[in-house]
């Protein structure tokens, strides 16, 4: 395993090498590679099918890779040896369809984590977690059953779920597309406090708009490769691929 | 599909309906009671009075000794439990990561739900001794306790269905976001996935438990005195052939009242968690 005191903040906290991966016959990334850096903002867009939400599982280990190689603080995460909680903890995810837990109320979704896998007593969990809640601007619906509210809301309260096991990554899939236009806002505002503070972020969206003003690096994804990347000033502007010149045009 | 067939259930089994069997049963009774006093020109005491005499037998068994309708029930309560209790862990076999384990609990759950349950009975009276010597206690096991394990068999491979029905009916994405979050497999397992799936399970599980205590009447076969024992028991003192239909309609109603509304709150229930959509 490699040592983590051979990571240094200075290096990409995520660094993908030539990623392969299939699903039976079908081949969804066909060798990806880029780094991200800590406290960057990364977007990935690009048409559906592309393996973008697969790209994101592979990077807390949800999905296995075929080849290549995937390090996240300098650790190599498809290690046989590596502890996939250890960079679980690291790693936090939000989903598109929220996946919160129906049985427990947000505030105890948000502090459930915390005091079962990092074994925090439940009094400090708890203050944290409204903490959380106040964070992502939820204060009065700690009680609320996921059932109980908006998409939108939801979607906070995952976020805060997340934020609650204090990750050093967060990784966004298309944490806006099951939303209605109106809320869409609120989960950007959001993401965009979490990326002011610094936090590092993958996200996979829709939002061009969000992209282009958070994000640091814009990566555009097709049939399993990278085709373009950029800052988003020279992204948008001036995409040489046709591809990339294609999708643009029909999304903004 | 279920919700649709629980509610064409529901339609049928009003309390009208309820009430219009027990008239029809009342109505039998009645006239049979008629037709003996014809015939016997009331020499004999009538067959209600029969029956009245011979019930508080037939639902407690006989005095200072457990048995009738009453110890159906008790089969009953405690082949469901062991039979959860049985299938649960069954159920999380089948869906275990480990091969080998979920190869024997699926070899092990289809044997046990696909064999007659009378069969299994006779299996179980054969195979188990009528004591066990554990660390110099000799515990005796009578045979009433080893007909609830036989029928405590059948009862477990069908809760294990239910078990793994139910855990695979959550979405993954419940695994998935749990997973992000660092739990282990126990630790989704007990704390996500089987709470969201007690509800599921409840409504087959309450149906299972009804057809259990229709099945009670079996173990009478492996010589327990349960109510249909003491039934033929009566009729054999008895010696009156004009006994044999309302006695059997006597006894068909004990499990009637006990097991209709079981089976009414498990098509409510069905109805409140069935899932929308």
């Amino acid at each position: 395993m490699t040592d983590i005191a051979a990571w240094t903040p200075e290096q990409p906290i995520v660094s993908l090498d030539d990623v392969h991966k299939s699903f039976g016959n079908n081949e969804v990334l066909k060798g990806v590679s880029f780094d991200v850096r800590k406290g960057e903002v990364v977007c990935i867009i690009g048409p559906s099918g592309s393996g973008k939400s697969t790209l994101l599982r592979c990077v807390n280990a949800l999905v296995p890779i075929d080849r290549g190689s995937i390090k996240v603080e300098g650790r190599e995460v498809h290690d046989p040896a590596l502890d996939k909680l250890e960079l679980r903890r690291k790693v936090g995810m939000v989903f598109q369809q929220y996946n919160l837990f129906p049985h427990k109320s947000a505030l105890e979704n948000v502090m459930m984590a915390p005091v079962l896998v990092l074994k925090r007593p439940k009094g400090e969990a708890e203050a944290e977690a409204r903490q959380l809640m106040r964070k992502v601007r939820l204060e009065g619906k700690e009680d609320a059953y996921p059932g109980e509210l908006s998409g939108g809301e939801q979607q906070r309260v995952a976020i805060a779920r997340s934020l609650a096991m204090d990750p050093d990554i967060m990784l966004f899939d298309e944490v806006t597309s099951a939303l209605d236009p109106e809320t869409v806002k609120e989960v950007l505002a959001t993401i965009r406090v979490l990326a002011e503070e610094g936090m590092t972020c993958m996200l996979v969206t829709h939002e061009m708009g969000f992209a282009r003003e958070l994000g640091d690096h814009i990566y555009f994804t097709d049939r399993g490769v990278i085709v373009e990347h950029g800052p988003p000033a020279t992204f948008f502007t001036s995409a040489s691929d046709p591809r990339t010149r294609a999708f643009l045009s029909q999304i903004l | 599909m279920t919700a649709d067939t629980s509610w064409k259930l529901s339609a049928t089994l009003t309390p009208r309906f309820l009430l219009g069997v027990l008239a029809l049963l009342a109505l039998v009774v009645v006239a049979g009671e008629a037709w003996a006093q014809l015939q016997m020109g009331g020499s004999r005491s009538g067959i209600l009075a029969t029956l009245w005499k011979w019930t508080p037998l037939l639902l407690v068994g006989p005095p200072r000794e457990f048995g009738g309708f009453a110890l159906n029930i008790a089969v009953s309560f405690l082949a469901m439990a062991i039979g959860t209790v049985g299938g649960l862990v069954l159920g999380l076999g089948l869906i275990s990561h480990f091969v080998p384990l979920r190869h024997v609990s699926w070899l092990m759950t289809q044997f046990f739900r696909n064999s007659p349950w009378l069969v299994l009975l006779f299996f179980v009276m054969l195979l188990t001794p009528f004591q066990l010597r554990l660390f110099g206690l000799t515990i005796p096991l009578p045979a009433w306790l080893k007909a609830t394990f036989g029928l405590s068999l059948p009862i477990m491979a069908n809760v294990a269905e239910i078990v793994r029905g139910a855990v695979n009916s959550i979405p993954t994405a419940q695994w998935e976001s749990a997973e992000s979050l660092a739990f282990s497999r126990m630790q989704t397992l007990w704390r996500i996935i089987l709470p969201q799936c007690v509800k599921r399970m409840i409504p087959p599980w309450m149906n299972w438990y009804c057809i259990l205590t229709m099945s009670t009447p079996l173990i009478s076969i492996v010589g327990v005195n349960d109510s249909m024992t003491l039934t033929q028991d009566a009729l054999a003192a008895e010696q009156r052939t004009e006994l044999l239909m309302p006695m059997y309609l006597m006894l068909l109603c004990f499990f009637f009242v006990y097991c209709y509304p079981i089976a009414r709150w498990t098509i409510r229930l069905e109805r409140k968690y069935a899932v929308r959509g």
